[in-house]
């Protein structure tokens, strides 16, 4: 399910319209993650707290946006951009890749709440399949 | 049996009384349809479906997403058992409709985006929680009679 020209084109322009709200977004999101999901705080252990809304949260929510916005850099060479990522999630951190679908919901939910108007169905389908790719990128060193 | 606390059900009372079934229905089926296309193949009697601009002016599509919405209310009415209440619905999907019970859980997550659209800032953490909540247990007692 790779993207076409236009969908590429429509996640750049999404991802730019959303620039001034994606720390947001990214926090909202990671969050959302915790709580909707409470078996994604497993990897989280280490910090002192991974209730939403707290401070360790919000800035790996914002960290993991950081991610994102480098990868729509990348989006015509997915897999050979985020090269190190995917060693750093295959050999560090061993993220169980369905995470990154529920990770992917809360995020599109958050753009929804935030971007009712621009978040369009074309505009869904176009930036949940740059996701998805993106989770495939990080999984490709994984085994 | 599923527990839910006060605070879950003024949650999910709250949502369902304000919600505009036509509105929401409607753009919930059809953002399915667009964002999982090969939900299309349920649909094969509901005339034209060839893009996102059709679909999205379908009145037979329209018609059916408020439909489903509606389906939601015997859950609401029945929150305290809900693997019955759908029982009969369940069957219904799996014997005569051949649905994949994987699409329910895609119906749900459109459902989830158009209605955090809606409400905007007003859908909390909190409030996701609980419609998450909610719509999972309607997904899997939908899913519960496949056999």
């Amino acid at each position: 399910m790779s993207l076409s020209a236009k969908q590429k084109a429509t996640v750049r322009d999404f991802f730019s319209k959303m620039s001034t709200r994606s720390d947001d977004i990214g926090a909202e999101a990671l969050s959302r993650l915790v709580a909707v999901y409470p078996q994604t705080k497993s990897y989280f252990a280490h910090w002192k707290e991974a209730t939403p809304g707290s401070a360790p949260v919000r800035k790996h929510g914002i960290t993991i946006m950081g991610g994102v916005y480098d990868a729509v850099g990348k989006i015509d060479d997915l897999k050979g951009g985020l090269l190190s990522l995917s060693e750093l999630h295959a050999f560090m951190l061993r993220v169980d890749p369905v995470n990154f679908k529920l990770l992917a919901h809360c995020m599109l939910v958050c753009m929804s709440m935030i971007f009712p108007e621009e978040f369009t169905p074309q505009v869904h389908v176009a930036v949940d399949k740059f996701l998805a790719q993106l989770a495939l990128a990080l999984c490709e060193k994984y085994r | 049996m599923v527990e839910w606390t006060d605070s879950e059900r003024a949650i999910i009372n709250s949502i369902f009384s304000n919600l505009d079934y036509e509105e929401i229905g409607r753009k919930s089926l059809c953002r399915c349809l667009i964002v999982y296309p090969w939900t299309q193949r349920y649909f094969g009697g509901f005339g034209n479906l060839y893009n996102a601009e059709t679909i999205l002016c379908n009145p037979l599509i329209a018609a059916h997403g408020t439909k489903i919405l509606h389906g939601l209310d015997r859950a609401l009415k029945n929150m305290d058992d809900i693997k019955n209440t759908y029982a009969e619905l369940s069957l219904l999907h799996s014997d005569k409709l051949h649905v994949d019970p994987d699409n329910f859980r895609l119906l749900a997550d459109c459902l989830t985006v158009v209605i955090a659209a809606k409400m905007g800032a007003a859908f909390t953490v909190d409030t996701q929680v609980a419609w998450q909540k909610f719509l999972s247990v309607v997904v899997s007692a939908l899913g519960r009679q496949y056999h």
